[in-house]
């Protein structure tokens, strides 16, 4: 059963870094919170059909303090940004933020004044998805990007570091 | 004419300003003084009993005078029937009207929209503060004269939130 079949009584060897990675990647957990109608779309995105089970991501985490992804789907008013940045903040490091769909990313069609203009304004975005809303599929692509991004992240290197120590920093 | 626009023509002959009917809607422009008093009279009397109040918008006609109004949407459940009633409010910069909380309870909330994003005071409200908008917004962004993009304290104000949580 398994790959432990296949490998037998053999020793593997690969970098610290690549297997943290792997494993970083292979967890994710979102944090459970949606805003508007995106959010409908990553419901479905977590349910049978579309299945985000796949990937080791079906663990939406109600607490903030045990996920390390943000899908922060649907339109972001300024009354509920700092409850957002609130919730940012008290994710533990590593994190990841995904800004799904146009208003996120943007602000949308929503060019007033009690919307924000697009997330990074206030988080660091890692992945944007375009869409109003994206498919299913279009959040597993972005998703997939992210993975991709994390299996090429170089934590222990001193740039890294620097760029973590940049974005206490900032915060 | 409406049964509703005959008596109230009959019981405040010099409030009523015109009844307007466009397509089965009747619409009755009423001076603001005594709008309590011409609200309790149409949800008391058993003919009409308008004892349902469905809305209230405030109206911005900038540039035109007088420039706000106040719009309740009336419903009667014996009659199946609807009437609106509309008053024009006489300031331009600091409208004014009372209350119909003792009315319609409903009214509370009503009456706390509009004043949010239109600045129209209703004057006996027992909590009129802001319901949608911030407790500390400035301004009432429905009102013509407001940016749609909103002013400058609308754009800094999640800056100062975030900063005031630190």
């Amino acid at each position: 059963m398994g790959i432990e079949e296949h490998l037998g009584y053999n020793v593997l060897t690969t970098t610290l870094e690549k297997i943290v990675d792997w494993g970083r990647k292979s967890s994710l957990w979102p944090c459970t919170f949606g805003l508007a109608c995106c959010a409908i779309e990553m419901i479905v995105t977590a349910a049978n059909r579309w299945d985000i089970a796949r990937f080791g991501m079906e663990a939406f985490r109600a607490s903030p303090r045990q996920a390390d992804l943000m899908i922060v789907a649907g339109t972001v008013c300024k009354k509920m940004m700092p409850a957002i940045k609130r919730i940012y903040e008290q994710m533990t490091e590593p994190k990841w933020v995904i800004a799904m769909g146009a208003c996120a990313s943007s602000g949308g069609i929503f060019d007033s004044y009690p919307v924000v203009q697009g997330i990074d304004l206030y988080l660091p975005v890692d992945v944007y998805i375009p869409g109003c809303p994206p498919r299913p599929e279009g959040l597993l692509y972005g998703i997939l990007k992210l993975h991709e991004k994390i299996l090429q992240d170089p934590f222990l290197t001193k740039q890294y570091r620097d760029k973590l120590a940049a974005r206490r920093e900032a915060a | 004419m409406h049964l509703a626009a005959d008596l109230l023509k009959k019981q405040f002959p010099s409030e009523i300003v015109e009844v307007v009917e466009f397509r089965g809607d009747t619409t009755v422009v009423v001076k603001p003084e005594r709008i309590r008093d011409i609200c309790r009279f149409l949800r008391d009397d058993p003919t009409v009993a308008f004892k349902y109040l469905s809305m209230i918008a405030g109206l911005d006609y900038f540039p035109e005078s007088p420039r706000f109004a106040v719009v309740y949407n009336l419903y009667s459940h014996q009659n199946h029937d609807r009437l609106t009633l509309k008053a024009y409010l006489a300031s331009a910069t600091a409208p004014a009207i009372d209350s119909v909380t003792s009315v319609w309870a409903t009214a509370d909330w009503h009456e706390r929209e509009a004043y949010d994003l239109m600045g129209i005071r209703f004057k006996g409200h027992p909590n009129l503060k802001r319901i949608l908008l911030p407790e500390d917004w400035k301004g009432h962004p429905l009102r013509k004269e407001y940016p749609q993009r909103g002013d400058q304290d609308a754009a800094t104000w999640v800056n100062r939130r975030i900063d005031a949580k630190k």
